[in-house]
C-alpha cells in the first residue's frame, strides 16, 4: 500500500467497507450493520430520483438511528410474516467510485444489485447507491445511505428487508 | 348450487355470490376478470386523481380506468378535464409520463398537438386533410368527471347517476376525512406504487378488515410505543362497521379519532410532543397547534369506496386491476396544502412508516394476500367466507346495517353491489 497515492488507498478501504456492509445484510448480522452508522445517519430509499430534499418528500423509506433500530427489531421479531419469506438474499456491488474525499467525509457511488427468491421466482432490484461516510477516530461510519431503485418511480413488489 | 360451467356469465356469477360467503373463481377466472372490468370498471365512477395532484394550469396525471389509459389535466382556464389518451389519428398514446406540466400533447408518432382541453390544435402538412378532416372533430375524447372534495372520479357510462348521488352516506365520511389538513386544505404529498400477485377484490376487501390487524401486523404494532400501541389494539372497543349503500363501506377503528376537530383539549400524545413544541417555537398559537398535533395522525376510520379508492385513516388508497391475478396499489400521502413544513413532514414520515412497499405494515399485508390467491387455487370447489358478524348487526344512526368493528359487513356491502352490476 506504501507506493499507492491517498485516493487509490481509500478506494480500497472503502471497498472493503461496502462490501462487508452488504455481506452483514446478506447474512443478516443486523446488530453489527447498525453499528456501521453514524448516530446522525439517515437510510433513504426515494421514490423520485436525482432530487435532493428527501425530507420533505414521499420516500419509500426515510430511517434516522430510531427508525433503523425498529425495522431491525422487526425483521429480526419473526412475527413479520412477509420477512420469514425472505430468507436468502443476495447482494452484488461493483463500479465503486469515490467522488470526493475530504479530511472526514468520502462521498461514494457504486452499482448495486439484490436477488430474492421470492415463492420460486427469482426477483432482482437493481440500483445506484450513494454513500456519505465518515471518518470516526480511524474507522469509517455511514452518514448517509441512499438506494435509488432503477423502477422506484414505477410499481415495485413489496419488499421484506434493507437494500 | 354453483354453476362453474354455465355459458351464461350472469347466471354463473349470481350463483358464486350468496349474502355469506362468494365463491373463490372470482379471484382466478379469467373470463369473470374481463367480465369486471366492463361491468365495475366502465361502467362507474372511478377514482382518477386527487385536484391537488394537478393543482396548476398545463399540469396533468396519467391514470388507468380499467384497462382503458386516460389522461386527467388542468387546462389554461383551470378546468378540470379527463381525456382518452390516443391520438384521433392513428391511435398512439400522446403521454406515457405519470404526471407533469406541458403546453399541449403533441402525439410522438405524426406530431399532431391537442390543448389541454383536448381540442385537436395543429397537425403538420394540413394540406393533404384539404375538405376531409374537420379540426374540431378529432379533438381528445372527453371522459365525464365530476368531483367530491377534490377527489376526482371520471365514468364512460353515459347514464351514470351523479357522482353525489352515488356517493350519498359516503359524503359525511368523505368530510370528516378531509379535515386532516389540520386547518389547511388536503393535499397530496406523493403516491407509492407497487403491485401485488393477487386478485384486486383481496384489496378491496383488505381495506374494511379490521379482523386481520393484530395478526398480520404483530411487528408493526411492536414498533409503535405504549401509548399508540393501545390506540391501535381496537379490536374490543366501541368501533363498528356500516354500510353506506352502493358498495361503499366505513369502519371506525378508533371512534375517538372520528372527528379531528373536536376533543382539542385532550392531553397531547406522547408520540407527537416533538411536533408540537416545534410548532409552538414557530409561534403558532395553542389553538393552531393543538389542532395540527390532533390531524397529525389521520382520522380513525377507513372509508372503503367501491371499486377503487379509499380514504384510509390518514392515506388515498387505489387500486388497478391489472390481470386476473395482479393488481396494482398506489398509496398516496397526505398533508396540508400551506401546513408549516414540520406538520407535512410528520404526515410524511408516519406515512413511510406503515405503508408503501417497504412499510412496517404493507409488506405483510402483501404475504397474505398472495397467499389467498395461491389459496384460492386449491380444490375445484371452495368459498371465501364473509358471514362474520351477521349475527349482530343493528341500526345506525343515520338508519344504515352495522356490525362490529372486526365483523366483515364491508365485505358483504361490496359484494353485494358487485353483485348487482355484474348480473344486469
Amino acid at each position: 500500500m506504501d507506493n499507492m497515492n491517498q485516493l487509490d488507498k481509500s478506494l480500497v478501504e472503502v471497498t472493503a467497507f461496502l462490501n462487508r456492509e452488504a455481506d452483514m445484510l446478506d447474512y443478516k448480522e443486523y446488530d453489527e450493520w447498525l453499528k456501521l452508522w453514524s448516530d446522525t445517519g439517515l437510510y433513504i430509499v426515494p421514490i423520485a430520483h436525482g432530487e435532493e430534499n428527501y425530507k420533505d418528500m414521499l420516500n419509500l423509506a426515510y430511517d434516522d438511528a430510531a427508525m433503523r433500530k425498529l425495522r431491525i427489531q422487526r425483521l429480526q421479531s419473526g412475527h413479520a410474516m412477509s420477512a420469514k419469506t425472505a430468507k436468502i438474499t443476495i447482494r452484488t456491488l461493483s463500479r465503486i467510485r469515490i467522488l470526493d474525499e475530504s479530511d472526514d467525509i468520502i462521498n461514494v457511488r457504486c452499482a448495486y444489485c439484490l436477488f430474492e427468491n421470492k415463492s420460486g421466482q427469482i426477483r432482482h432490484f437493481p440500483a445506484n447507491l450513494r454513500f456519505k461516510l465518515r471518518r470516526d477516530n480511524g474507522t469509517l461510519k455511514i452518514e448517509e445511505k441512499i438506494v435509488e431503485l432503477m423502477n422506484s418511480d414505477t410499481h415495485l413488489a413489496t419488499i421484506a428487508y434493507l437494500f | 348450487m354453483v354453476l362453474e360451467n354455465e355459458h351464461n356469465m350472469s347466471a354463473r356469477i349470481a350463483s358464486m355470490i350468496d349474502t355469506d360467503k362468494v365463491h373463490k373463481a372470482l379471484y382466478s377466472d379469467p373470463d369473470i376478470f374481463e367480465e369486471e372490468l366492463d361491468k365495475i370498471f366502465n361502467n362507474n365512477w372511478i377514482w382518477v386523481a386527487h385536484e391537488s395532484e394537478i393543482a396548476d394550469a398545463g399540469s396533468y396525471r396519467t391514470a388507468m380506468i380499467g384497462r382503458q389509459p386516460v389522461i386527467v389535466c388542468r387546462d389554461m382556464e383551470g378546468q378540470i378535464h379527463v381525456l382518452q389518451n390516443r391520438c384521433r389519428h392513428r391511435g398512439a398514446t400522446v403521454c406515457e409520463s405519470q404526471a407533469g406540466k406541458v403546453r399541449a400533447f403533441t402525439c410522438p408518432y405524426h406530431g399532431w398537438s391537442y390543448g389541454l382541453n383536448g381540442a385537436l390544435r395543429a397537425l403538420p402538412r394540413p394540406e393533404e386533410y384539404e375538405s376531409i378532416l374537420d379540426k374540431k372533430d378529432f379533438g381528445l375524447i372527453e371522459i365525464r368527471h365530476e368531483t367530491y372534495q377534490g377527489m376526482i372520479f371520471a365514468t364512460f357510462k353515459k347514464d351514470q347517476e351523479s357522482l353525489d348521488s352515488f356517493l350519498g352516506g359516503a359524503k359525511k365520511w368523505i368530510d370528516l376525512f378531509m379535515k386532516q389538513g389540520g386547518g389547511y386544505p388536503v393535499k397530496t404529498l406523493g403516491r407509492q406504487q407497487f403491485r401485488f400477485r393477487g386478485n384486486w377484490k383481496i384489496q378491496l376487501e383488505n381495506t374494511t378488515d379490521a379482523y386481520h390487524f393484530p395478526v398480520v401486523h404483530r411487528s408493526f404494532i411492536s414498533s409503535l410505543d405504549d401509548q399508540t400501541a393501545t390506540v391501535f389494539d381496537f379490536l374490543d372497543d366501541e368501533g363498528f362497521v356500516e354500510d353506506l349503500g352502493n358498495g361503499h363501506s366505513v369502519m371506525v377503528m378508533i371512534p375517538d379519532l372520528v372527528d379531528l376537530e373536536a376533543n382539542l383539549e385532550a392531553p397531547i400524545p406522547e408520540r407527537f410532543a416533538p411536533l408540537a413544541a416545534e410548532l409552538a417555537k414557530q409561534g403558532l398559537d395553542d389553538l393552531q397547534v393543538r389542532k395540527l398535533v390532533r390531524a397529525a395522525g389521520g382520522t380513525g376510520f377507513n372509508l372503503n369506496l367501491f371499486p377503487n379508492i379509499a380514504c384510509s385513516m390518514a392515506f388515498f388508497r387505489m387500486l388497478a386491476p391489472i390481470s386476473v391475478n395482479e393488481t396494482e396499489i398506489h398509496h398516496i400521502a397526505i398533508g396540508g396544502t400551506g401546513a408549516p413544513d414540520a406538520y407535512n413532514q410528520q404526515r410524511l414520515r408516519l406515512h413511510e412508516h406503515f405503508q408503501g412497499p417497504m412499510g412496517f405494515g404493507t409488506p405483510d399485508d402483501g404475504e397474505a394476500w398472495e397467499r389467498v390467491q395461491r389459496g384460492s387455487m386449491a380444490g375445484k370447489d371452495g368459498w371465501i367466507m364473509v358471514n362474520r358478524g351477521m349475527s349482530r348487526l343493528r341500526p345506525s344512526p343515520d338508519g344504515n346495517v352495522m356490525g362490529a368493528v372486526c365483523s366483515e359487513t364491508g365485505m358483504r356491502a361490496a359484494y353485494q353491489q358487485y353483485k348487482k352490476q355484474m348480473i344486469v
